[in-house]
């Protein structure tokens, strides 16, 4: 059959990839059509939405921030073998840290206070991914269903946090108090908020740039891409990592103690995941409120598997999907018949082709590879 | 009218890409009689059986069962046409109970009550018959190996085999239970029905077997009638003379102790004891060999050594001190142990890894590859430079996926990483497996260099030819046994009398 | 407090809110036993509960509602086992990509077709499910202190009988049927079966087809007989918190009907207890909605007993070792 035969790297690395992304692409083809739509004119909807307007660009890179941190922590678990799907509940918890941090020492001045709020956040998401690490490391639970119970729990526990902790008394709306502020006259940052570019603009230099929740949190984002890659490839411990996740057995020779690796694993992925809080509650809501992670957990899996688990693939992916999160939603302010759930549908299309069936062309391009070979 | 031969295998050929398993076999197994097939792990016994069940096809050749040519493209075939199989690892379903094992695939009806209870009164018979007896509802899980593969024959009998394939069936049990399985052989045979042992344990073949068929490396080498020949001429059909490999060594001169295996014993997750009671020692500036067929308790003894598993009994001493229990491979390491391991490509390097990277396995922690956390890319790089100048690993490209390189070059990658390490002591499995002519001898050349430069070294190798040229004391294990010591200049028959695991005095 | 515990109401509200649960369980459980890990449940439920609910709303029959939804919770079904058993991808990303399938689609649609913003109309009562009476029920219930108790089993919609029906069937094919015996070989050892002579691809592909049925009864019962409408993300985690029970139930039928009526009743106990003030305290529901998870995690990391999954669950098959 050749099954074990090696096919050249670029057909790996790029033609698999992109045959996969084609056929996600066609089959939400047929989506549009089935709905009476031209799928070409709804593409360059979604593309104008996107990138015609630099206000539909920085609501691109906003939605890109939180996915380049869910993406990130897809990858680092699945670089030690693990998958964690968790990533939505590790975000979510990792708002109450924020949010502690931010109310609870709001007396701080901000550039101290917002570094704790970002740690606060990080070290909570990372505590709701190393639970499930040391269960599975330490208990056998199988990191999927353990992942998977704890998204629940969060949700519950979050939520009654919010109500009966955050919630300033005799106020309707489930959410807390304002965290910290930014007075857009004098642009004066107190607590621990996170400006808006658009608030930075406007207020610090009286220039008034379209409005988008784009904060600076973004940064936050490419510099967390480029330590993942460091950590992952320029460190002992994202070299153990790594070496587990491909070959337990060599790593096992190689003196690494795989269970020590995947709390680290998971605790890492979890932070990473974390860091959307920051994203969402210091520098868009400025208020711990409900559900607001809103999937940005589960478009990790999307982005991790089309960026191929490299950071620096992750981050073109979470942009594409804010391209389609932003396009999607001019999509649907263009077209009252398309609803913005499109884009969970692509999503979908997109994990099912570049995941699940990623082997299809395989078998097929070896056929084509060997026979031209001979 | 003769009876037609149970089984006739006619010039069977199968490749595994650019592996020839089977090359051109010709076998001709008779009704009522135990046909023995030996020979040494990868000689292609397992290939040609999983062929005549239908497991893979023969890319070539012709099968005849009972005189007649049949294709046997699955294993139902083989079953329609009464070929049952042992598997070396057993076909058992765990959970579930020993009839529930016995019917799978042979329940007669949608419902599975009657099946139920025919097979309760089949095994019964069975068990009365050919001292088979089992108790029908225990859950299989919970049985000891010796009785599950005893579920294994009923499972075979049941379907109403009459030619019975067993695949290394001793690997996994005691010697009482090894002779009770040979009994029950025998009297299967006395009923008339045909038995076909894999095997790889001459004591074996010379026990049960009418007819032995020797493999070597793909091919059929030899055919005997048991009665007729001996374990020396197995032996030798065996493992077959090989162009001795001639090393130019000069004598040892042993200094102090590094290793010393005091009595190390190990048991399996299944409770097996595979390293028996083991006491060796190594000194600088000697080569010592362990000996052995393979699945002898060598692979064991190295992984305890290397301190990637911990003994059940005994104690290891490197260097004046102890193992304890926080003795793991980095420590080792870190105080002078290096380990070139049996299987290269599942332990001894990432395959996914670029060569530069898999030639820091193990090693990665070095302060020389950068401080404390930090992995600097350009010294891994240049070390993976300069070990494969100075061990000729071709291409010489650091950043070449690992899986890319020849065996013999990924060997060489893993001979220069552990060596470079400037060991007090190497530990090294199989290190010239499915290497090249040219790679085996520059391999042999470094081990000794670094003999010559007064580390001590254990030598693991199936190949008695690589032992011979290499050690200069051969130990040799049987069964998880140290079965004797002989100098590095023994003779070839008396170390392969003891690798059959008969010592001087029975013999 | 205690009245909304052991009320008859509650009661009613459990086996109401067990129901879905049940088949979801089931589903997972016909799918595991045979070594497919299927995580979308939820997915599989909430397209059958979109189509039931559409079908229902066009065709105006219960029953034809059932059966579309049934055609697309198999075809999700089907999709999930190409993947897992053909291209024996990773039986993990294939769940999640048809839970997202399903969310998205079935909103998608809904807005096309309805333009409601993704919910269907409500069902009439003439294309509901008739709601089942037991005989001779109506006389029991005056009996005092049992009496309303005894009435919790009559006056369901008949999917809710068919629940437990598939309770007792499942339990009875896995044990004493060939087909559930090789069902059981296969989620165990693979090996074992094909060494048998038996088909593993076409034995998972009947486990997965079973398991689409079971969720379009889930999703059908879902919309059409308890909500009467299709919503956004109205299978809420339900298919999860289903594989929850099946953990819990050690995937076996008859425990899986007690551990989904367990949960029944603490959903339901979570509903009625909403904003329910005991003197001064109100009762924080989420505790009570975290439970099941909170002791699922417990069970599976082996503090209190042991949850065993079939051990050949999630891993492709393949015929070399």
């Amino acid at each position: 059959m050749g099954a074990r035969g090696e096919l050249p790297p670029w057909v790996d690395v790029a033609l698999i990839p992109a045959l996969n992304l084609v056929l996600a692409l066609l089959a939400t083809s047929v989506v549009f059509l089935f709905i009476g739509e031209n799928p070409l004119s709804a593409l360059g909807i979604m593309l104008d939405g996107a990138l015609g307007s630099p206000r539909g660009m920085s609501f691109m890179f906003y939605y890109a921030t939180n996915f380049i941190f869910t993406g990130l922590c897809v990858a680092v678990a699945f670089h030690a073998g693990l998958f964690n799907i968790g990533g939505e509940g590790q975000a979510y918890f990792a708002g109450l840290g924020a949010a502690m941090v931010g109310l609870g020492l709001d007396f701080l001045p901000w550039p101290l206070l917002i570094p704790l709020s970002i740690l606060a956040a990080a070290l909570f998401g990372a505590a709701w991914g190393f639970v499930p690490g040391y269960l599975q490391a330490k208990r056998g639970s199988h990191i999927v269903i353990t992942t998977i119970m704890f998204n629940f729990i969060a949700t519950s526990l979050m939520a009654y946090l919010i109500n009966y902790w955050f919630r300033p008394v005799g106020k309707m709306a489930v959410e807390s108090r304002a965290i910290g502020s930014f007075d857009l006259a004098n642009g004066d940052l107190t607590g621990a908020y996170i400006p808006s570019f658009f608030e930075i603009f406007l207020g610090a230099f009286g220039i008034r740039i379209s409005s988008s929740p784009l904060n600076l949190t973004v940064l936050l984002a490419f510099a967390a891409a480029w330590a993942i890659w460091y950590f992952l490839w320029r460190t002992k411990i994202g070299y153990e990592i790594r070496a587990t996740g491909l070959n337990a057995d060599a790593a096992v020779y190689a003196g690494i103690k795989p269970d020590r690796i995947i709390m680290i694993a998971m605790a890492v992925s979890g932070g990473l995941a974390g860091l959307v809080a920051v994203n969402e509650i210091l520098g868009t809501q400025h208020r711990l409120l409900l559900e607001y992670v809103q999937g940005a957990g589960f478009v990790g899996i999307a982005v991790a598997l089309m960026g191929r688990n490299h950071p620096a693939g992750i981050v073109l992916a979470a942009l594409l999907f804010g391209l389609l999160y932003q396009g999607g939603t001019s999509l649907s302010l263009a077209k009252s018949h398309i609803n913005r759930d499109m884009v969970v549908v692509i999503q979908g299309l997109i994990i099912l082709f570049m995941g699940a069936l990623e082997q299809a062309f395989r078998p097929w391009l070896a056929a084509y590879f060997f026979k031209a070979e001979e | 009218m003769q009876t037609p031969p149970a089984i006739e295998l006619i010039g069977i050929d199968k490749r595994f890409g650019a592996v020839h398993a089977n090359k051109d076999v010709n076998l001709s197994v008779a009704q009522g009689s135990i046909h023995g097939i030996i020979g040494e792990n990868g000689a292609g016994k397992s290939t040609l059986m999983s062929i005549l069940f239908g497991f893979y096809a023969a890319d070539k050749g012709e099968i005849r069962v009972k005189g007649e040519p049949v294709r046997i493209k699955s294993s139902t075939d083989a079953i329609g046409l009464g070929i049952g199989m042992v598997h070396q690892h057993f076909m058992l379903v765990e959970p579930f109970t020993v009839l529930e094992n016995v019917i799978l695939g042979a329940e007669g009806s949608a419902m599975i009550g009657p099946a139920l209870s025919k097979a309760r009164s089949e095994l019964t018979r069975l068990a009365h018959d050919y001292e088979l007896d089992v108790d029908p509802d225990a859950v299989v899980g919970e049985l000891p190996v010796g009785l599950q593969q005893r579920v294994e024959i009923l499972k075979a009998l049941f379907k109403g085999a009459d030619i019975l394939i067993l695949d290394e069936p001793t690997g996994v049990l005691t010697p009482d239970e090894a002779d009770h399985l040979f009994r029950i052989l025998g009297q299967l045979r006395d009923e008339g029905k045909t038995v076909i042992l894999i095997t790889h344990k001459l004591r074996e073949i010379m026990a049960i077997t009418d007819r032995v068929t020797v493999m070597r490396r793909g091919e059929v080498v030899a055919n005997y009638e048991t009665k007729k020949t001996s374990v020396e001429e197995l032996a030798e059909a065996m493992v077959g003379r090989r162009v001795l490999l001639r090393v130019d060594k000069g004598p040892s001169r042993p200094g102090e102790m590094v290793l010393d295996v005091r009595d190390v014993s190990w048991r399996d997750r299944k409770g097996v004891l595979r390293v028996d009671s083991v006491s060796l020692q190594v000194r600088k500036g000697e080569i010592v060999g362990i000996a052995g067929v393979s699945g002898n308790g060598q692979s064991e003894l190295l992984d305890l050594i290397a301190g990637i598993t911990t003994p059940s009994a005994g104690e290891i001493v490197f260097e004046n001190s102890v193992y304890g229990p926080d003795c793991t491979p980095r420590v080792l390491r870190g105080e002078g142990l290096a380990h070139v391991p049996e299987d290269r490509q599942h332990r001894g390097l990432i395959t996914a890894f670029d060569a530069s990277e898999s030639a820091i396995l193990g090693w990665h922690w070095s302060e020389a590859l950068g401080e404390s956390f930090h992995l600097d890319r350009e010294k891994v790089i240049n070390r993976c430079k300069e070990e494969m100048e100075e061990f000729d690993v071709r291409p010489p490209d650091p950043l070449l996926k690992s899986a890319k390189f020849s065996g013999g070059n990924q060997q060489k990658l893993i001979i220069a990483r552990e060596i470079k390490s400037n060991p007090d002591l190497l530990i090294v499995g199989q290190p010239t497996r499915g290497v090249d002519i040219g790679a085996i001898e520059f391999i042999h050349r470094r081990i000794i260099a670094l003999r010559d430069a007064g580390k001590a070294i254990l030598l693991v190798s199936v190949e008695l030819d690589e032992i011979r040229s290499l050690s200069d004391r051969i130990i040799v294990m049987f069964a998880g046994k140290v079965m004797g010591e002989r100098p590095g200049d023994a003779d070839e028959r008396d170390i392969g009398l003891l690798m059959a695991g008969v010592t001087k005095e029975a013999a | 407090m205690l009245e909304i515990l052991f009320s008859p109401e509650t009661i009613s509200s459990t086996v109401r809110m067990a129901v879905p649960l049940i088949f979801a369980c089931l589903a997972g459980l016909w799918s595991e036993r045979s070594g497919i890990v299927d995580i979308g449940l939820e997915g599989k439920m909430l397209a059958a509960a979109f189509a039931s609910a559409a079908a229902a709303a066009y065709f105006g029959n219960a029953w034809i509602a059932l059966i579309v939804a049934i055609a697309v919770s198999v075809s999700f079904s089907l999709v999930h086992g190409y993947a897992a058993i053909n291209q024996r991808g990773n039986q993990v990303v294939s769940g999640v990509a048809i839970n997202m399938l399903a969310a998205g689609l079935a909103v998608v649609l809904g807005n096309e077709w309805f333009r409601e913003g993704g919910r269907t109309p409500q069902i009439p009562p003439e294309a509901q499910f008739a709601v089942f009476n037991l005989p001779f029920m109506s006389s029991l219930t005056g009996i005092p202190v049992v009496g309303p108790y005894l009435n919790v089993i009559s006056g369901h919609s008949i999917l809710v009988y068919l629940a437990f029906i598939f309770v007792a069937l499942s339990a009875w094919a896995l044990a004493k049927t060939r087909f559930g015996l090789r069902l059981r070989a296969v989620g165990e050892n693979p090996h074992a079966v094909d060494t048998a002579g038996i088909s593993v691809a076409r034995l998972r592909y009947q486990a997965v087809i079973i398991a689409g049925i079971l969720c379009g009864l889930a999703g059908t019962y879902l919309a059409v007989a308890l909500q009467g409408s299709f919503v956004r993300d109205m299978s809420a985690g339900r298919g999860f918190m289903a594989l929850a029970a099946l953990i819990f139930a050690n995937w076996r039928a008859w425990p899986s009907m007690w551990a989904c009526l367990l949960f029944g009743y603490l959903q339901a106990v979570g509903l009625r207890m909403q904003g329910v003030k005991i003197a001064d305290f109100e009762v924080p529901v989420q505790f009570i909605n975290m439970l099941p998870y909170v002791m699922t995690v417990v069970l599976l990391a082996g503090f209190i007993g042991k949850s065993i999954p079939p051990r050949a669950s999630g891993i492709p098959y393949s015929k070399d070792r």
